[in-house]
């Protein structure tokens, strides 16, 4: 007969250390007499087992659920844990699989109960705030659970509230934060005066019955969640008993009382007014763009179109780039500085063309120093599609001349241009809607000798532009189709 | 905190508490760290109940009762008389913080009634969410809801903060959101679904945060004349095509200031019960619309039992089924076995041949389960087919409503 002797409580690393010794020793679960909390026998038993047994490897699940186990208060838990292991390493790994057998029924309620602990307190531990002299926030709180949980349920208050100073009473162990590291210290006695002065505490009794609804009061329900044994430390339940006597005087009140014609003045007006939200004016859609966050974070600011309303040619590129980040305009980099020289060369004047981007924001990934540019999304360039739109609806080209993929995805809605080549494949699929050209990032990235041609495609995409569209002109590289704003526009707020 | 705040907090409470969403699962597992504040767990947690049974588990309120729409069944609509009051953005902030470190909440669900416009209130919305992220490093759970009249961008906008976003269909049918709520359209509402449905699903292929705790909605149950069927048939339709994580029944309680063209006695609360009974067989135990609706009359459910039970009832030469090989999904047509207890079922008779006793410890509803079943060593013999099985089955009604 072996005797084993643990601390009070849940002492996993003492089961751990005897479950070692008692499976190197092979010991029968009958063999044991588990002792908790008790002077260390006399008969000095638990000596015959082995300090330095190697580990015994188990199935994740078992490992988790002795975890839970532990922590019942329930005196047999050791002794049936051990037999768990027992039959476990002796041929039937699976056998948690096994809901219906006695053993393994009987620890999963153990299991179930421990969770259920466990999530009570998370749930029903109030903190109560303490000013320090010094005038820190200090968070002190005190709660009964059922077993021996305080310790399991560390993580969860430290990943909630790590950034807070914070003390944990309970009749079975202590805990405490100080933002830095964890404490675990003895058990406590119930502190006097913990709600003393907390406005907050008062806020949340006024809101607890607020929020109530006497018309379906329903305490079966309530009890069977929150048991009258939680009660004493939670202070909005002091007010259970008033709220469920009152509650069918109230709801005869409210059935009784007629229905009264309001008092108000007349609403019509802004009524009326309140349809009026849509901007009417280009200014104010960019007011409503310069507030907006990005969507991903880093962007400096919003950077809105640039050019007269009514102009012919509207040319939307992808996104700002690092420059027009910081100056807040669209293409003034590099890329924008090619873009005005093509321009020049076709013939178009750039203050006389609308710019903009299709996403407002400049998207990148830091590397030192340098912001390297990152292409938007298919779905991040869509939250952006309603302004693109909104935009050109009051600018009103004749043609928009789409600058890459991107560009063309937000105006059509589709994925149509893939790298240079695949363009007149997306030209064709598209038929009417836009006219893609190529970036003019693009023209500068490709390597000497297809530059040059990259750039006087550009220029002469931008030409034809000019010229009032190219539809049949279609080349190889790049089409120019004119894109009727309106009934575009129409399409899109019906569909 | 000072009384004038005191007092917004019990009307704004007071006057979102008709909302029945609660829930504060879904969201991806996250935490503030060192210099924020709060986390999510996945699961959600409910940190107290009311005497009504519902579960406290977001701070649940309105940032303004004031309205300009005049919906019947709504307390807050214009024209009732109700005392009105309106939290700036900071304030919620505070409250919000204040009963998350007391840990009384797991987040914050705000909504409001429609100010100045549509664009004006959800943008106030979306600046507390964005508060309480960007310059608190809250990372506790929030749940919007959407106005579905403002503009798409800021409801788009309001995902980026929030966990979930909801918007409420509130009625079943067009016909009944045209006679009650003059200025709600339910195809617009529709329309918005689909706009976030589309933006979550993306948003989820991109590993992006947008609503990463999908969106939701509620319907009114017995302010109009629509049956069980059409509202389950809506729901079907809200769960399909946009991905609803969940619909909400609110059954339709007696208000103060009621409007008068609302009916005078409201329906039992059990009609609530079974809709959510009927929801969760659409969505986990492979029934249909039509095999619900056919388990009662008239394409109302039967208030007096559960509608798997009403179902079985009808389809007896189903049963009994044999718990050692019957499938899957014909165990969970089964009266009185959960999902759970199912898949528990399937695990373990892998391992031996079940009995009735084994089953016992499987499932907590063998009580109703036992007539539908076959075990190793049971056969309900002619109890399936008895005439009085249902009689057997119900405990002798109960006065359910309070009225």
């Amino acid at each position: 007969m072996h005797r084993v002797d643990l601390k009070d409580g849940a002492d996993l690393d003492g089961f751990r250390r005897a479950l070692r010794g008692l499976v190197a020793l092979g010991v029968e679960p009958g063999e044991v007499v588990w002792s908790v909390g008790a002077t260390p026998s006399l008969f000095g038993d638990d000596a015959t087992l082995p300090a330095d047994a190697p580990p015994v490897s188990l199935p994740r699940p078992v490992g988790a659920l002795i975890e839970n186990v532990v922590c019942h208060r329930d005196p047999e838990r050791y002794a049936l844990l051990h037999r768990l292991v027992w039959r476990v390493l002796r041929g039937e790994r699976d056998m948690l699989d096994h809901h219906a057998d006695p053993l393994v029924h009987r620890l999963a309620l153990l299991d179930k109960a421990v969770r259920r602990d466990l999530h009570k307190m998370h749930a029903f531990l109030r903190f109560h705030e303490v000013r320090d002299p010094d005038g820190t926030e200090r968070y002190v709180a005190w709660f009964e659970p059922d077993h021996f949980i305080v310790e399991a349920t560390a993580p969860f208050f430290v990943e909630r509230f790590e950034s807070l100073v914070w003390t944990i009473l309970t009749p079975v162990g202590s805990l405490h934060w100080d933002r830095r590291s964890l404490t675990v210290g003895p058990a406590a006695l119930r502190p006097e005066g913990l709600d003393r002065d907390d406005r907050f505490a008062e806020g949340w009794q006024r809101y607890y019955e607020s929020t109530f609804n006497p018309a379906r009061v329903n305490p079966t329900a309530m009890r069977a969640e929150m048991p009258r044994k939680y009660w004493a430390n939670l202070p909005e339940a002091a007010a259970i008993p008033a709220m469920i006597r009152s509650a069918p005087a109230r709801v005869q009140a409210m059935i009784e009382a007629e229905a009264a014609a309001p008092r108000r003045r007349n609403p019509d007006k802004a009524v009326a007014a309140m349809a009026r939200q849509e901007p009417v004016t280009l200014a104010e859609l960019n007011r409503i763009i310069l507030a907006a966050d990005p969507l991903v974070p880093g962007a400096t600011q919003a950077v809105p179109g640039e050019g007269p309303e009514g102009a012919a040619i509207a040319i939307v590129g992808e996104q700002p780039g690092d420059q027009e980040d910081l100056e807040g305009r669209p293409f003034v980099g590099p890329a924008g500085q090619l873009l005005t020289r093509a321009l020049e060369e076709a013939g178009i004047e750039r203050s006389a063309a609308y710019l903009t981007n299709a996403v407002k924001h400049f998207k990148f990934v830091a590397r030192g120093k340098r912001r390297l540019h990152q292409s938007p999304t298919a779905g991040e360039v869509k939250h952006y599609r309603w302004w693109l739109m909104k935009e050109l609806s009051f600018v009103r080209p004749r043609l928009v001349v789409t600058l890459g993929a991107t560009a063309a995805l937000a105006l059509t809605g589709r994925s149509v241009v893939g790298p240079a080549g695949t363009r007149a494949d997306g030209v064709r699929r598209l038929g009417k809607a836009s006219s893609p050209s190529t970036r003019p990032t693009c023209c500068a990235c490709r390597p000497a000798r297809g530059r040059k041609q990259a750039y006087r495609d550009f220029v002469a995409d931008l030409r034809r532009a000019r010229e009032g569209g190219g539809r049949g002109g279609l080349t190889a590289s790049t089409g120019m189709i004119e894109y009727s704003m309106r009934s575009s526009h129409d399409r899109d707020r019906t569909s | 905190m000072d009384d004038a705040l005191l007092d917004k907090l019990e009307i704004l409470a007071d006057a979102a508490k008709y909302d029945a969403s609660c829930a504060s699962s879904g969201a991806k597992r996250r935490t503030g760290g060192p210099d924020g504040i709060g986390s999510t767990t996945g699961a959600g947690i409910c940190h107290a109940y009311t005497p009504d049974g519902r579960c406290v588990s977001l701070l649940k309120i309105l940032l303004t009762n004031y309205c300009l729409f005049d919906c019947a069944y709504c307390i807050n609509r214009r024209s009732s008389n109700v005392r009105r009051a309106r939290f700036s953005v900071d304030e919620v902030v505070r409250l919000t913080l204040g009963f998350y470190k007391r840990n009384c909440i797991e987040g914050l669900f705000l909504s409001s009634g429609i100010i100045r416009s549509p664009d004006h209130t959800m943008e106030q919305l979306m600046l507390v969410a964005r508060t309480l992220r960007r310059d608190h490093g809250f990372a506790g759970y929030i749940h919007l809801k959407t106005i579905p009249e403002a503009s798409p961008w800021l409801i788009e906008q309001a995902g980026l903060w929030a966990d979930r976003l909801s918007i409420n269909l509130e009625l079943a049918s067009d016909r009944s959101l045209k006679e009650f709520a003059p200025e709600k359209d339910g195809t617009a509402i529709k329309a918005v679904m689909g706009q976030v449905g589309e933006r979550i699903t993306e948003a989820k292929e991109e590993k992006r945060r947008f609503s990463p705790a999908g969106q939701s909605t509620q319907m009114i149950v017995g302010a109009d004349a629509s049956t069980d069927l059409s509202v389950l048939e809506t729901s079907d339709t809200l769960y399909r095509r946009y991905g609803l994580r969940r619909v909400y029944y609110s059954a339709f309680s007696p208000i103060p200031e009621a409007s008068s063209a609302l009916p005078a006695k409201p329906p039992p609360l059990q009609r609530e019960n079974r809709l959510y009974q009927a929801d969760w067989l659409l969505r986990y135990y492979g029934f249909t619309v039509e095999e619900i609706a056919a388990g009662g009359e008239g394409g109302m459910l039967d208030l007096g039992i559960d509608p798997k039970l009403a179902w079985a009832l009808k389809n007896r030469e189903r049963f009994p089924v044999d718990v050692n090989s019957a499938d899957r999904e014909m165990l969970l047509r089964v009266p009185g076995l959960g999902a759970r207890a199912v898949d528990k079922i399937v695990e373990a008779r892998r391992h031996t041949t079940l009995r009735l006793e084994d089953v016992a410890r499987l499932s907590s509803g063998l009580k109703r389960a036992r007539a539908f079943l076959i075990a190793a060593d049971h056969h309900p013999g002619g109890l399936t087919d008895r005439a009085d099985l249902r009689q057997r089955l119900v405990a002798p009604p109960k006065q359910l409503s309070l009225f």
